[in-house]
């Protein structure tokens, strides 16, 4: 325990993107250009765009860690875990690296549809590297694990997606490496297999063997892992052993300029202009009223926070918020008078402030839509939903459960946490 | 220096990796499961099955045997009846061009696998190799029944045989590497191959004896390295042809170079092999 067993050094890769549309080169246009060359020096126009998909990158990896490799799309989590599979040849820097690597990059890759299950067993072992007798010292594992004994004469192309992912994942999980290089592959299959993965991969790691496992999914990444590594633009951004602070720290910065989760009226009075009520901020908070991260966990409550000024007083004046979720969907209206009359806020002449918690563990995974909407109850809209008012957004990521079944966004616009009992 | 030893695997940029052939031992039974697999797969759902491996060479031997000994007139060589000077060509000429076909585009079909997974890339072609190779055999065993036939028995020269059926397999090997490396590379090698093996049948000795070229030109002939292969197998099969030295020396000369060459440039481009894929 304790030793180094991967060390990555100044790691870069470089691509070379071609602004042709073309995809591959064609050897007419080799020679063309060979030909064309021999008359003028330096054709190559600024055709070509040099890009670092990995730049710098250095860290060491102990035995047994367990390390997540957290990013974006498009940081270089994959480039790097290419490199550290040998598939592809780094640009600049060294790995160096002990014992027996195995990456399942993919799930499923080597598999041939017109095998049978057994002889893909073999096969797939083959390319990761296994020996025969290795395999069929294995092969009732494998087979075990992956649930597929009554179809093992079945050829492949039959499967049912779930199965053939788990005899996939079974076959590269069994090889017993040194090191073990997972890439999202819990994206696929379903809770039950998830879990077993997981499962499995934690006693790899138990075992005194390495994990890289990169996934989007947070809640897989903090069950798995010990350590991360947060990969920003092909850079490392941030390395840490205390996961819950990398998952912050990833999940505080949002991309999108537009998407907001807060709204400040811009002196634009006209825009809202009536009789009773103008709307000026609408922002997502945390309890103590600081503006929470565009993302938020699901098992954290927010508050929706509406400001305004109340310039006539009506009893029938009603405030409140439209939810959407991505697809546009309205999963509710809610209004400051939702309850009995005694516990509404009231609204005097003036600037004003109300609040309202949205629970936590409600939402599913996404992103969501706050509308501002107000009206005189029954009689008129002054801010009618879906008609150019305020609005903020945010999304929900990760926290959805703490049940070991549960690790992804399930199907359904919400995603409560429903109490189920005995009797 | 200490430090040094105690990694297993050093990847550095720009360097070639000292551990590939000792990789490629580790991953020797990868050459037979891949070869396994494209036997298997090429013959499910079908009828006849292997069948097809003997079918091939079998059909063209009899057009052969028509075109160039009965209406062409063409002699044949050592008093071996024209169907056996044939086939004895079909044969490995057979076993090059579907190596040839096959590796060309190996790597192409197992792009996933490249991808993908990491596995030295040369077994790749070289399975695909292997699969012609199975066939050879399989188609061999026509060669048998052929000669019992005729009543044609092979003279003692036929130990000889498996030296010549190298010559074929390294020859094979070395422009499937070619071949396949640019192929990945320049898809234009697709639409070529097919034109080099179909061209090949022709200025090959195949359907004729090697012996009908002019003198002055066989030198110049031999410079195609299946012609030494041909020569060879009609030598230690008929017995009593004749191998024409210098052009022999000079096949084997190039099958050497393109077999050398072609392992240096496969290796050469097989680190940006999933690059470019």
């Amino acid at each position: 325990m304790g030793d180094t067993v991967i060390k990555v050094e100044n790691l870069g890769k470089k691509y070379v993107i071609r602004h042709q549309q073309e995809r591959y080169t064609a050897l007419r246009d080799v020679i063309a250009n060979k030909v064309k060359s021999i008359g003028r020096k330096k054709l190559d126009t600024g055709e070509k765009e040099e890009f670092w998909a990995l730049k710098d990158v250095s860290f060491d990896i102990k035995q047994g860690d367990r390390v997540g490799i957290i990013g974006r799309n498009g940081a270089g989590k994959s480039t790097l875990l290419k490199l550290l599979s040998r598939i592809t040849e780094p640009t600049t820097g060294s790995i160096a690296l002990k014992g027996r690597v195995s990456s399942l990059l993919e799930v499923g890759t080597g598999f041939h549809p017109e095998l049978t299950g057994r002889e893909n067993i073999y096969l797939n072992g083959a390319i990761l590297g296994m020996s025969k007798r290795e395999i069929k010292a294995k092969f009732d594992e494998i087979v075990e694990f992956a649930e597929v004994e009554k179809f093992l004469d079945t050829s492949v192309k039959r499967y049912s997606s779930g199965m053939y992912v788990r005899l996939a994942f079974s076959v590269a999980a069994h090889m017993e490496p040194e090191i073990l290089i997972v890439d999202e592959v819990l994206a696929v299959g379903d809770a039950q297999f998830q879990k077993k993965c997981l499962g499995k991969m934690e006693d790899v790691g138990k075992e005194g063997r390495t994990v890289l496992f990169v996934s989007h999914n947070m809640n897989a990444v903090n069950r798995i892992c010990n350590c991360g590594i947060l990969l920003e633009k092909g850079e490392i951004s941030k390395k840490s052993d205390d996961l819950d602070q990398l998952t912050k720290y990833y999940l505080s910065f949002s991309d999108n300029a537009d998407i907001k989760n807060m709204w400040i009226n811009n002196s634009n009075k006209l825009m809202y202009e009536n009789e009773w009520f103008l709307p000026i901020k609408l922002f997502i908070s945390e309890e103590d009223g600081k503006l929470c991260d565009f993302i938020v966990e699901n098992n954290r409550d927010i508050w929706i926070n509406i400001e305004g000024i109340v310039e006539n007083v009506n009893q029938a004046l009603t405030l409140g918020y439209a939810i959407y979720n991505e697809e546009g969907t309205l999963l509710y209206w809610t209004y400051q008078t939702d309850q009995n009359e005694e516990n509404w806020p009231k609204l005097k002449k003036g600037y004003f402030r109300i609040r309202s918690k949205l629970p936590k563990n409600l939402l599913n995974e996404g992103t969501y839509k706050i509308e501002m909407i107000g009206s005189i109850h029954f009689i008129k809209w002054f801010l009618e939903p879906g008609k150019n008012v305020p609005t903020v957004y945010f999304k929900i990521q990760g926290g959805l459960s703490d049940s070991p079944y549960w690790i992804a966004k399930r199907p359904g616009v919400i995603a409560p946490i429903i109490e189920w009992k005995a009797y | 220096m200490g430090k040094e030893q105690e990694f297993d695997l050093y990847i550095e940029a720009g360097k070639t990796e000292k551990q590939y052939f000792k990789d490629l031992w580790r991953y020797r039974e990868l050459f037979f499961f891949l070869s396994w697999r494209d036997i298997l797969v090429r013959y499910k759902q079908t009828v006849i099955g292997i069948l097809w491996a003997v079918l091939r060479p079998l059909l063209t031997m009899v057009v052969f045997t028509f075109v160039f000994g009965n209406v062409a007139k063409l002699p044949s060589e050592g008093g071996a009846p024209y169907p056996i000077l044939v086939y004895v060509a079909m044969l490995p000429w057979q076993f090059f061009a579907s190596a040839l076909q096959e590796s060309s585009n190996s790597l192409i079909s197992n792009a996933n696998m490249v991808s993908k997974i990491y596995f030295p890339r040369l077994v790749i072609p070289t399975s695909s190799v292997i699969v012609s190779f199975i066939d050879f055999l399989i188609s061999f065993i026509i060669l048998v029944f052929l000669m019992i036939a005729y009543g044609f028995a092979p003279s003692i020269k036929i130990i000889a045989l498996p030296i010549f059926t190298l010559i074929a397999f390294f020859a094979s090997m070395g422009c499937g590497l070619w071949l396949s490396a640019l192929n990945v590379k320049y898809r234009d090698f697709r639409y070529i191959v097919p034109f080099i093996v179909q061209f090949g049948l022709y200025i090959s000795p195949v359907g004729f004896s090697s012996g009908i070229i002019p003198d002055k030109w066989r030198l110049l002939y031999s410079l195609n390295p299946m012609v030494g292969v041909i020569d060879g197998f009609r030598w230690s099969i008929i017995g009593n042809t004749q191998v024409y030295m210098p052009g022999f020396v000079l096949s084997l000369i190039v099958v050497a170079a393109v077999f050398i060459t072609g392992l240096l440039f496969f290796r050469k481009t097989e680190k940006v092999f999933a690059d470019i894929i």
